[in-house]
């Protein structure tokens, strides 16, 4: 199924939920927020949730700034 | 002076340095909370990450700002927070990159669901060009923020009157530019800072802008309460030694500060006797 992360699409197979996106990506859980279509989704809701074909993630961490 | 710490009477500054009797170390207070330094320090633009440690380390800083971004998917970065001791140094999000406020206000709420504790630099830059703050973007953000209990630090131009409304929607600072954001042209807004300051009933940040020690010094003999530096540190060939000199500035000037400066005059008013001369 296709879902869109950080703007690209990506194929991940059916019922892969977010906390294995994360692993396939290549990012740890605890140094990132999730959004699920706007929504933030909570850090012990990652193994629990599904994703589904569409589906909107913004996953964002923390970078240099002033 | 260890740790940056700077003596002062438990009265106003302009109480006599040594006349009164309990002494209180003059830390800077915001939102209830005391922190020693009165440097703050970005996390921006640093060629490496040992180079941003040692400008944090230098400076003395308690207080670090940081941005949120996308995770590059295709090439996920080591995490900015292995380098940064959370026990030691207070995470300050900001939300650069947005542009209005319903963009920084998703950003304060994606720092807070971080980990973080609810304090954000509120930054709503809509002008790529000089990023200059959005002051009614600005103000319609913190008004959110505030109520959603999140401690509102923001970014602002000098402009005296966004500064008293911001401060009455319950901001715990307010940061008005020096210059623009990372042109190192120091402090142009004198005057609008020193009235913002005059009426402020939450600490000045000076913001943006400083590019030397002596810009920072400027800013707290100004009577600022505090300033924050990044592109100066940043782009510095020696970031860790930069850091030290604008601690060193921002204790000169808030000890001349409280040491109280004369007032300036036209005319000279001789500092030697005027009598007494040999060929008198």
């Amino acid at each position: 199924m296709d879902i869109i992360v950080n703007g690209e699409r990506q194929v991940v197979k059916t019922a892969t939920n977010v906390q294995q996106l994360l692993d396939i990506i290549g990012v740890e859980a605890i140094r990132v927020v999730v959004e699920l279509n706007r929504d933030i989704l909570p850090r012990n809701g990652f193994t629990e949730t599904s994703l589904k074909d569409g589906d909107l993630l913004e996953v964002i961490q923390f970078v240099g700034g002033g | 002076m260890a740790g940056g710490k700077i003596w002062m009477p438990a009265e106003k500054p302009e109480s006599d340095y040594f006349s009164k009797g309990e002494i209180v170390m003059d830390d800077l207070v915001i939102a209830g909370r005391c922190f020693t330094s009165r440097l703050m320090v970005g996390t921006g633009k640093f060629a490496s990450n040992e180079a941003m440690v040692a400008a944090m380390e230098g400076s003395g800083s308690e207080i670090v700002t940081v941005a949120l971004r996308r995770v590059d998917i295709d090439n996920p970065q080591d995490s900015l927070l292995h380098h940064i001791d959370l026990e030691r140094f207070l995470l300050l999000p900001n939300t650069s990159g947005a542009r209005d406020a319903e963009e920084a206000i998703r950003l304060a709420r994606i720092a807070r669901a971080a980990g973080c504790e609810p304090w954000i630099k509120l930054e709503v830059t809509p002008d790529p060009y000089y990023l200059l703050p959005d002051p009614i973007e600005t103000l319609k953000a913190a008004e959110v923020l505030v109520k959603e209990g999140f401690i509102v630090l923001p970014y602002i131009n000098a402009d005296p009157v966004l500064a008293k409304r911001l401060q009455e929607v319950g901001t715990a600072t307010v940061m008005p530019l020096g210059s623009p954001i990372g042109t190192n042209k120091g402090i142009r807004t004198r005057d609008n800072i020193a009235i913002i300051i005059e009426q402020a009933i939450v600490p000045v940040v000076v913001d943006a802008g400083l590019g030397a020690p002596s810009h920072a010094a400027e800013a707290m003999e100004m009577g600022a309460d505090a300033v924050l530096v990044n592109t100066a540190l940043a782009v510095a060939r020696n970031p860790g030694a930069m850091a030290a000199a604008f601690r060193k500035g921002v204790e000169a000037g808030r000890e001349a500060y409280l040491a109280g400066l004369g007032k300036q005059q036209d005319k000279a008013e001789a500092s030697s006797p005027l009598t007494g001369f040999l060929h008198v």
